[in-house]
């Protein structure tokens, strides 16, 4: 069973013929070819696949893709503000060091978007809760606590 | 992609009742936190199913207080949702708080609480909450909308009394469910963050200067399904409030609960922890500082 979904991704209108058994992330990944989402684990546990929909951080893979039909979807490959450069969050997690493998940092950006944009300025243990959806093997969390809180301090006094 | 039949989602709840009634091959789907993880794993309830979403159904999200003072939930509100809005954060902060508790921020904004009561789980952190609140539930169904309460409403582990063509429709806490009582919600898991409760103790509170006027408690995963301290709240009622008491209490709820074994904790971890949460639950509510 296939349905026509309208949404608008990364500020472009898109209209998609999916399959309704899809999930959000196999539509972005397969269809849309943004591949800047991972998948982890599949069932909401790792946080790889997050992406903002109409501006709230969810797992892409645990979301139909028809729930996107009319929605804004925002994934990584929609945070920078032109190509060839970085969002501010995504400067500060290569500035701080936030980045080994690289495999968890898609979907930690995006959890970190939302969280700066509901919280402007986080304590550390706000951003901990804020970011405890994702799964990172590598890092140990500091210097991702950093990057988010290095964040928050430049737009503070900007 | 995930094995299922069909997508459907219905322009009002009538219609999405009408749905389900038509097909015995429908099942409802929320947020999906619950029904996908299950379809993952090949659960026989959902593979090969036809769908039907709840979500987009107008007013199936929204909170709202009534003149009389109830607080009305709508079952596809989302636990991000009762954590930020103001009517509970006014009246009923406790549930604010046990919603809080659930998964990660991904989580909390996808999975709804009447997904949470429907799932049927004992460890569903809204669920003892909501029945320390006395809470009523509105089913709607073929013959119209029905309200029963929420205690009862469990029947067993993953098994709720929900009949196929019947939707949850609304969560209602009426005013002396809260007024006058302070609530309190702890959940004791292994990980602060993205983990099932190993238990969970609801409270609600009425003093009377230092007396106890009234004390609800409510426990996930003290047994299959969330449950009441029965004894435990006919002893508080009317005593002085002090730590003897509370440790009367605990003990008292050894008597009302029926903890297992699981791979999570051992049964006499689970005791321990049946005994001396209420005590925090309640220091909690009132003020103090009671987090596990
Ligand atoms: C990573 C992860 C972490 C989690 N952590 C927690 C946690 O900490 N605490 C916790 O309590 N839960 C947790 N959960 C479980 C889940 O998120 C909750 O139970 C959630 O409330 C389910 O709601 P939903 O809208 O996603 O339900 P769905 O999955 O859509 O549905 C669940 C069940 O309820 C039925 N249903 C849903 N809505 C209705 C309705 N309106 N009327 C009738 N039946 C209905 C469905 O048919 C299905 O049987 C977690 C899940 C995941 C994946
Ligand atoms: S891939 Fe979606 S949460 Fe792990
Ligand atoms: S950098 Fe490797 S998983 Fe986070």
């Amino acid at each position: 069973m296939r349905k026509l979904i309208n949404i608008e991704v990364n500020g472009k209108a898109r209209e998609v013929a999916v399959d309704v058994r899809a999930s959000l992330l196999e539509v972005l990944r397969g269809e849309l070819e943004l591949t800047g989402s991972k998948k982890g684990c599949g069932v909401g546990e790792c946080g790889a696949c997050t992406v903002l929909m109409d501006g709230v951080a969810v797992n892409s893979c645990i979301s139909l893709a028809v729930w996107a039909d009319g929605r804004k979807v925002t994934t990584i490959e929609g945070v920078s503000p032109e190509p060839g450069k970085l969002s501010d969050v995504q400067q500060s997690f290569v500035d701080s060091g936030a980045v080994q493998c690289g495999f968890c940092t898609p979907g930690l950006v995006m959890a970190a978007t939302a969280l700066l944009g509901e919280q402007p300025s986080p304590s550390r243990e706000e951003i901990r809760r804020g970011l405890s959806g994702n799964l990172c093997r590598c890092t140990g969390y500091s210097t991702i606590i950093d990057a988010v809180e290095n964040v928050a301090k430049t737009r503070g006094q900007a | 992609m995930y094995d299922f039949a069909s997508y459907t989602e219905a322009a009002d709840i009538h219609e999405a009742v009408g749905l389900l009634c038509a097909n015995p091959n429908a099942r409802i789907i929320a947020g999906g936190t619950d029904v996908l993880i299950k379809l993952r794993s090949r659960d026989e309830a959902f593979v090969g199913r036809d769908f039907v979403g709840v979500t987009r159904i107008p007013g199936m999200t929204d909170i709202r207080l009534c003149d009389d003072g109830t607080i009305v939930i709508g079952a596809a509100a989302s636990f991000a949702k009762i954590e930020g809005d103001a009517v509970i954060a006014q009246h009923l902060p406790s549930l604010a708080q046990a919603a809080g508790s659930v998964g990660g921020p991904q989580i909390r904004n996808m999975g709804t609480v009447g997904g949470n009561l429907a799932n049927g789980a004992t460890s569903a952190d809204t669920a003892s909450m909501l029945l320390a609140c006395d809470a009523t539930l509105v089913i709607a169904g073929a013959q119209g909308d029905t309200e029963v309460p929420l205690a009862g409403f469990h029947q067993g582990p993953g098994r709720v009394k929900l009949e196929h063509g019947q939707i949850l429709k609304e969560i209602r806490v009426a005013k002396a469910g809260y007024e006058g009582y302070k609530g309190g919600y702890i959940k004791f898991a292994v990980r602060r963050a993205m983990d099932i409760a190993t238990l969970g103790c609801a409270v609600m509170i009425k003093m009377d200067g230092d007396r106890i006027e009234d004390l609800r408690i409510a426990f996930g995963v003290a047994g299959p399904v969330p449950l009441r301290a029965a004894s435990a709240e006919a002893y508080a009622k009317g005593q002085t409030l002090c730590d003897e008491v509370l440790e009367q209490i605990g003990r008292k709820c050894l008597e009302d609960t029926n903890a297992r074994d699981s791979w999570r904790a051992a049964k006499a971890f689970r005791q321990q922890l049946i005994s001396v949460l209420p005590g925090r639950a309640v220091r909690k509510a009132l003020g103090g500082d009671g987090d596990a």
